[in-house]
């Protein structure tokens, strides 16, 4: 049972994912994770003045329910199902961290001085701030996130879908290789 | 017994998540850097398995545990919309180092710097829901 508190390899973790995907269709539902921060505006309010938010949540709750599940999930690998949790990424990954002055790259699971809300500085805040508001932004301009569309979507052929994923790529790859020697 | 499911559904989501490591912000640099192929691997195991599933519901018209035909609605047509909203969202992904699954993930594992990640996915998520009509779709 060792292997459980070790990081899990690719071959379980992406079958487990299309599993989640499977029990989903399953019940007659579909994979999509970000489509519950619309269903949270809506919670939140947003439905009274714009017409985007205004619809039933209680149609949504299920999905509200596998957010909490996930929330839940995540507490119990991360307390109970964890020894070490540092991730070990490449030599090269950490060499081009370290330069950008991420010292715990390759011993730790995110960056402190990003989510470590002790240690990170106002600009590291605002940081995450962007980029929520960009994820948010974007997954909804493009109906989908990693789950709607690289999972949900391909595994169903869709074009729309491989050009959403086409664009994760491009706006990803402009962010590590322009914008962060300039950020961070 | 449904609302259980969809919370179990959830929980071995999450598990899977963190135990993967594809909530971690560095896995997600690693990946954009094409350095190692962890992330594909789990991008393309559930996608290959991901086509089987699908294609095998679509052809066998199986019914969900409702007892009704599985209908997948395919995605509306276009480029625009997508591109441009998928460039928006990989800025943002490798910024933040997580989409929304991860955000969910984060939270539960206890980095609380992602309820502000959270809190600007909400105020992203309103703005396009108040500016939609003005993008080009």
């Amino acid at each position: 049972m060792n292997w459980i508190y070790n990081p899990w390899p690719w071959y379980v973790s992406g079958p487990m994912i299309a599993f989640v995907m499977f029990l989903l269709l399953m019940t007659g539902k579909k994979f999509g994770m970000s489509s519950n921060l619309r269903t949270l505006c809506t919670l939140c309010g947003a439905g009274k003045k714009t017409a985007f938010f205004k619809f039933d949540w209680k149609s949504q709750k299920w999905n509200l329910l596998v957010a909490v599940g996930t929330i839940i999930g995540a507490t119990i690998a991360a307390n109970w199902l964890t020894i070490d949790d540092s991730v070990h990424i490449s030599q090269n990954t950490i060499d081009s961290l370290t330069k950008l002055g991420f010292n715990d790259a390759g011993k730790a699971y995110v960056p402190q001085q990003l989510f470590d809300l002790t240690v990170a500085t106002p600009k590291n805040l605002l940081f995450l701030f962007i980029g929520g508001l960009l994820v948010g932004f974007g997954a909804r301009y493009a109906g989908g996130c990693t789950s709607g569309h690289a999972i949900s979507g391909l595994s169903n052929l869709q074009l729309p879908s491989l050009i959403a994923v086409i664009g994760f790529f491009i706006g990803g790859l402009i962010m590590i290789y322009l914008l962060f020697p300039l950020l961070f | 017994m449904k609302a259980l499911s969809y919370l179990g559904i959830g929980v071995v989501f999450g598990i899977t998540m963190f135990k993967s490591e594809a909530a971690s912000w560095f896995r997600i640099y690693e990946m954009f850097r094409f350095d190692a192929f962890h992330m594909y691997g789990i991008i393309g195991a559930a996608l290959a398995l991901g086509i089987l599933m699908t294609q095998w519901i679509k052809r066998k018209n199986v019914k969900s545990i409702n007892g009704d035909y599985i209908h997948i609605e395919p995605k509306e047509k276009g480029v625009k919309r997508y591109l441009f909203g998928g460039i928006i969202f990989g800025l943002g992904w490798a910024l933040a180092g997580a989409c929304p699954g991860p955000m969910f993930t984060l939270l539960g594992a206890g980095f609380y710097g992602i309820g502000i990640v959270i809190l600007g996915a909400l105020v992203g998520t309103y703005l396009y829901g108040i500016s939609k009509d003005k993008l080009p779709h």
